[in-house]
């Protein structure tokens, strides 16, 4: 389970519409035990591409830096989908870096975006409830 | 002089759960190898078989990314900290008539 409040929820949304058509990317900050998200950082995506992201290394780093500091962690990633389900693709589950992290999918292919909050541990996926957030 | 080396949520189940390791090195790859010497099971997620950086992680001297500096060749100081998280990545991957798009692809 994912604890989203709805204000973060409407931002990760935001900065996926505001990087249209590119796919847009950001970082879930928050405490790693109880799966509460206390800060999202939208980030570049590097790739900037429609169909890849990539987190800006530095923000990473910075954000990371920033979490450790509040006695918080990075855990987890959103990015979008511009044109397919909030579901993760082959390539996301290839590339998921932290079997610990949560993976939001924000598709944008719908008038209205849906969000939706993936484990995936070794290849497998298993979608979460998002509470706080989820419509 | 051994540097700080923080190491990923995801990498210190392969350092005894450490959070910030040691490593001697003069150089990024010098202070990579020593530290895959001290944590075998590190080694197949630090570096390639070819001894290349592996492109699922990024690698920090202080607050700048190793790949754009001389990646592996980086001279590393006592005073220097070592960061290593991973890269964080994905995408749809398939990009539909978007991928006909040469400006999107």
């Amino acid at each position: 389970m994912l604890h989203l409040p709805e204000p973060l929820r409407d931002q990760m949304v935001a900065h996926c519409l505001t990087g249209l058509p590119l796919e847009a990317c950001g970082l879930l900050v928050g405490d790693h035990e109880r799966g509460v998200v206390v800060t999202c950082v939208p980030t570049q995506n590097v790739a900037a591409s429609a169909r890849l992201y990539t987190v800006d290394p530095k923000e990473h780093l910075r954000a990371d830096r920033a979490a450790e500091a509040e006695g918080l962690a990075v855990i987890g990633v959103f990015h979008s989908h511009t044109h397919t389900d909030a579901y993760p693709s082959p390539t996301d589950v290839a590339q998921a870096p932290d079997p610990t992290w949560h993976y939001v999918l924000v598709s944008l292919r719908d008038v209205v975006p849906t969000v939706r909050s993936y484990r995936i541990v070794d290849g497998t996926i298993e979608e979460e409830r998002i509470v706080g957030g989820s419509r | 002089m051994p540097v700080e080396v923080h190491l990923p949520t995801v990498l210190r189940v392969h350092a005894g759960g450490e959070r910030t390791v040691h490593a001697e090195g003069a150089t990024i790859g010098q202070v990579l190898g020593a530290l895959v010497a001290t944590y075998p099971g590190l080694s197949g997620q630090l570096l390639n078989d070819d001894g290349t950086l592996h492109r699922f992680v990024n690698v920090y001297l202080n607050d700048d990314d190793v790949r754009y500096l001389s990646s592996l060749d980086t001279p590393v100081a006592p005073t220097d900290e070592i960061s290593i998280l991973p890269a964080v990545a994905g995408g749809s991957g398939d990009g539909g008539w978007l991928a006909s798009v040469p400006a999107l692809r």
